[in-house]
Formats: C-alpha cells, structure tokens, sequence
C-alpha cells in the first residue's frame, strides 16, 4: 500500500524529523542493531572461518568457502537438508488446509465457542515446547507409553516410535502438527470474519452453493492472509528444534538442519565446537527461507 | 442468514462431531500432564491404560522439589534462603520473561510510533530491515550471539536471554501497525498547545496505543518464557536455570521417573497457561495486528 507522499519539507522541519524520529528509535535500534543485526552479519564472516568454541577472538582464520564446499559434500547435511524439507512439504499444506477446516466450521458460531475452540487449538503453543514434547516422550513411550499400551492390550506387539526410523520422523511431524495450528486458525477466524458480507449475500441471492461462494467470493479475499499463514508456518517448521533434540537427538532418520546446526556447534566434539561450519550451514539456511518468503511475498503481491 | 439455518445439514452434523472429537485430542497432552502428575506409579506404569488417576498423589511433586536446591534468589550478591531448585527456576523464568516484556514494550512504542509517524530520511531502510529479520530464524544468529554475551560478560545470566528477545523486531513492527491509526490531527494540535515531543507520546501517543502494548505485553512474555532453544544455548547452571531448562534436564537422565517428569511439566505449563487464559483477548488482537502487512 503506497502511502500519499508527502509535500516536500522545508529543511529545517526535516532536520526536526530526523532528529525526534532517530531519538525514539535509538532504544529499540541499540537492541536491534546489537543483537539482531551485528550477529547476523558476524554469522556470515564466521561462516568464512574456522572459528571454534575454543578461540580467544570472535573470528578464527579465514578460509574462503570452504565451509560451503565441505557443505556440499557432507552426506549428514544432505540428509538433513532432506529432513527438514519433508517436515515442510508434509505438515505446511497440513497445517494449513487444517486450520482453514477448522476456522470455516467455527468463525459464524457464537463467541463464547469460537472462543473456546481457538484456546484449545492455541492451547499446546502456550504449553511450552519442553512440557509438550515432555507428555509426548511419555506416549510413545517403549513401555509405559499409552500408545504401546493400547497395543499391548489389542494384543499386538508395542512399536518403537521414536527409535524405528520408520516411525520416528512422523511422530516429529505429528507433535510439530498440533503445536503449529493454533496461530493460523486465531489468523483464518479473523479473516473469515471480515469477509464482505454483502459480496457472500448477493452470490446466494443469485442462487451459489456454499462450495462456490467459498472458492468464488471467499477464497480470494483471504488470500493474504493464506499466503502470510503460508511464511510463518515454513519458518515454523525450519526451526522446529526442541522436539528433536529432547526425543531423538536426530537419531533415527530425525537430524533436521536446525538440530544438525546445534549439533556441529555445541556436541561434535564437546570441547571444541565447529562454529565457523555451524555458521555456513546457518547461512544456508537462511537463504533458503529467504528465498522461499520471498516467492511467498511476491504471489501475494500479484494477487 | 435465513437460507443457512434453514435446515441442518448432513455435512453440519459430521463436521461438528469431527470438531468436538478433534478439540479432545488436542486437550489430550495437557490432560493427560495434569492426571500425570498425580498419578502413582502402579498407575503409570500398569499393563493397561489408566484414563484417570486411581489414586491421586503428591508424591511426584515431592520427588521433583527435593531432587536438588538452590538459592531461591540473588540480589547484587546476596542470597537467599535454600529452597527445592525448582523454585528458583520458577521465579529466574519469571524475571526473565518479565524483565524481556518491559523492555520490549517501552522500546518498542516508541520505535513503532516513529516509524509511523516521523518522515525522518532512512526509515524506510531501516523498516525494510525489520521485515527481513522477521523472517530470519532465530537460531542462525546464536552462536555469533553467544560469543558476543562472552565478550560483554554475560553470558549464563539471564541477561543473555532477555536482550536478543528486545532486540526481536516483531514488535516494533507490531506497535508500528498501531500507532498508524493513531490521528495526525491529535498530534498536531499537541503540538500547537506546546507540548514537546516526549509529553505528546505521554499523553497523546501512549493511552492510544495502549491496546497494542497489551497485545506485544503477552505475545513477548508467553514467547520469552517458552524459549527453549535460546535459555538452552545460553544458560548453563543450574542457579540461572529457567523451568524449562530444569524440566528438560529431568529428560536427560538415563531412567526417568514419567511421574515426576509431568509433574514437573504441569509446574511449567501451569503458570503461563493462566496468563494466557487472562489476557487472551490482547493476544488474539496482536496476533491479527502483526498479521496485516502493508
């Protein structure tokens, strides 16, 4: 949305702007700056470097791109990579095609329900990674997991869900599912209601089913906020962490590029962590959420 | 309005089944934290399902407050009086979250009211900045974050957790998307009765955005307090431990007692599922407000 500029201003009431403008920025721009902006691009120089735990200065050697050309030959990155771009491409459109389901069934309700639902969806965000992924460990639990003991009590043999690389990745899928709905549905019932009411009228006066005035009328003008859902649940899910370094450790076909990003800086060898190489896959990483946002961005702008 | 409740469909039926059976396993984990918590072990660990406590215990809790102490405070070096170590993890968490809420909606009101409402020359690069941090993932930047705590010395002080969540653009970015509404009509007359800059914003700006403050308020202390990733990487004993840092050591151990893991999960999720219940009004609107992009 282009703003109407503004007639050009006199120099003096410009320098006043930018005075007054810089001073209420500065708090915010000394955290920002400090520890937002600065690391990101220390990220960037470390991932040029053999920088570890261990070094006394920031930056170790420099070592060109080495990172990134060790990168690309490093089978653990590539199943990492790999990983990560399952848990996106499976629980993204699931999410998504969910909390839609669930926000068209519950937005025209009265308040008190549509209330209750968005808590109880919204109720294992607030839960807390750790608590949540807690519970979860209970469940799948060998032995006294409900599922196995469900199971068990069917008289068939207990699955080793978190330690069968058949299983484990699912399961990961699964709990980063329900923690992931909750925004999206708050999200899609706000839109759902600001839908013009007279366009959904006049196509039913002119005799639309419900499936036509959804894909004719409403459809289109939620569509930012689909494409907006579509960006924070694929940064969601890239960075989805706690489940996997609290369940598998990334064993059992579950390393994620996150989980392998900790792994190289902190855990590879416990007294000297690879930060440089950490870095360069940080580096990657982002670039390709960037990459991904921004196709993501430019689809919502030509609609 | 008519045509829709005329009949009640088929289609109705099932889904609002669907919805109902759906919103019970999606209170499952906590229920089954909280009946957890309080169960014995012969229940947990029973060859069939327990759906609800036989016996309802204390036990668990007990296990998991005498496991280790702490001094329930440290102020300028004092300290206080020993306690189960999960008080004082309880109380570091709520410092921290509260201290990285403070700080965040001062520094952020007025950043967002800047970026509205001055035309001062670079906002527009620094506003584009804003937008792509938003995107980035937090964790890339944490080792270049850990070495800088290092050098300012602050590294596992609760500190190192509080500023990079100020830092966090999503509010200026949220309190920018209220104070765009905000009249340029009212400042102006402030301006004409004399008021400075510093007494606008008191008195004009504030009390009009206060509903976005109540919004960044909530979102940023429910963020700062399950902020697993960031307290993992930065705090390291057991004195600075936030609760979730202390639930997640309870995995770690080689046995672990499910029992006193949930209790120790519902002693976590407890607290910050009340606020939420609280305040979920403010947060639904800051969710929606930091949705619309411009």
């Amino acid at each position: 949305m282009a703003k109407p500029q503004k007639q050009i201003m006199s120099r003096g009431i410009q320098r006043h702007e930018d005075l007054s403008g810089y001073s209420f920025m500065l708090p915010s721009l000394v955290f920002f700056i400090g520890f937002v902006v600065a690391p990101m691009i220390i990220c960037i120089l470390m991932s040029l470097t053999d920088a570890n735990m261990q070094g006394d200065g920031l930056l170790g050697n420099f070592i060109g791109l080495d990172n990134f050309i060790r990168l690309g030959q490093d089978p653990v990155f590539r199943e990492a990579l790999w990983n990560t771009f399952l848990i996106v491409i499976v629980s993204v459109p699931a999410t998504c095609i969910f909390s839609l389901w669930v926000s068209s069934r519950i937005y025209e309700m009265n308040s008190f329900s549509r209330s209750f639902y968005r808590i109880v969806f919204y109720l294992p965000v607030v839960t807390g990674s750790v608590a949540v992924t807690a519970v979860w460990k209970w469940m799948f639990d060998n032995y006294s997991g409900v599922f196995n003991t469900i199971l068990n009590g069917m008289g068939m043999e207990g699955i080793n869900w978190l330690g069968d690389p058949r299983y484990a990745l699912w399961c990961i899928i699964l709990i980063l599912f329900t923690t992931s709905v909750g925004q999206p549905i708050v999200l899609y019932v706000s839109a759902l209601g600001n839908v013009d009411k007279s366009l959904v009228e006049a196509a039913e006066v002119d005799g639309a089913t419900n499936i036509q005035v959804f894909w004719s009328v409403k459809w289109p003008q939620i569509m930012p906020t689909t494409l907006y859902i579509l960006v924070i649940t694929t940064i969601n899910s890239f960075q989805c962490f706690a489940l996997i370094q609290l369940l598998t450790q990334g064993s059992s076909g579950t390393n994620t590029v996150m989980y392998h990003i900790y792994y190289t800086a902190f855990k590879l060898t416990e007294v000297n962590g690879h930060f440089g190489y950490a870095n360069a896959m940080g580096v990657v990483l982002a670039i390709a959420i960037g990459i991904l946002s921004a196709i993501q961005f430019k689809l919502a702008k030509e609609k | 309005m008519k045509s829709r409740n005329k009949q009640i469909s088929f289609y109705g039926i099932i889904s609002m089944i669907l919805l109902v059976i759906l919103a019970l396993l999606f209170l499952f984990p906590l229920y089954w934290i909280i009946t957890g918590a309080f169960k014995t072990g012969a229940d947990i660990y029973a060859n069939e399902v327990v759906w609800f406590p036989r016996e309802w215990t204390l036990k668990n809790f007990e296990l998991m407050l005498n496991k280790r102490t702490s001094p329930l405070f440290e102020i300028f070096g004092i300290q206080g009086p020993v306690g189960p170590a999960a008080y004082r993890w309880l109380i570091n968490t709520v410092v921290m979250s509260a201290g990285a809420m403070l700080l965040t909606c001062l520094t952020a009101s007025m950043a967002g009211y800047a970026l509205a409402k001055k035309r001062f020359r670079g906002r527009s690069i620094i506003f584009g900045l804003i937008v792509c941090a938003m995107a980035l993932p937090k964790q890339v930047i944490l080792i270049p974050l850990l070495k800088e705590m290092a050098a300012l010395n602050l590294t596992d002080t609760l500190w190192a957790v509080i500023f990079p969540t100020v830092g966090w653009p999503f509010g200026v970015f949220l309190m920018k998307q209220f104070s765009e509404s905000i009249p340029g009509e009212m400042l102006e007359a402030a301006r004409i009765d004399g008021a400075g800059e510093l007494r606008t914003f008191n008195t004009v700006v504030l009390p009009l955005v206060k509903p976005g403050i109540g919004a960044l308020a909530i979102f940023t202390f429910i963020n700062a307090w399950n902020d697993y990733f960031m307290q993992l990487v930065m705090l390291s004993s057991n004195e600075q431990y936030t609760i979730s840092m202390g639930i997640s050591t309870l995995m770690g151990e080689s046995t672990i007692d499910m029992g006193v893991l949930m209790a120790g999960s519902a002693l976590a999720a407890t607290p910050i599922i009340v606020v939420f219940l609280i305040f979920q009004k403010y947060f639904t609107q800051g969710i929606t407000m930091g949705a619309v992009k411009g």
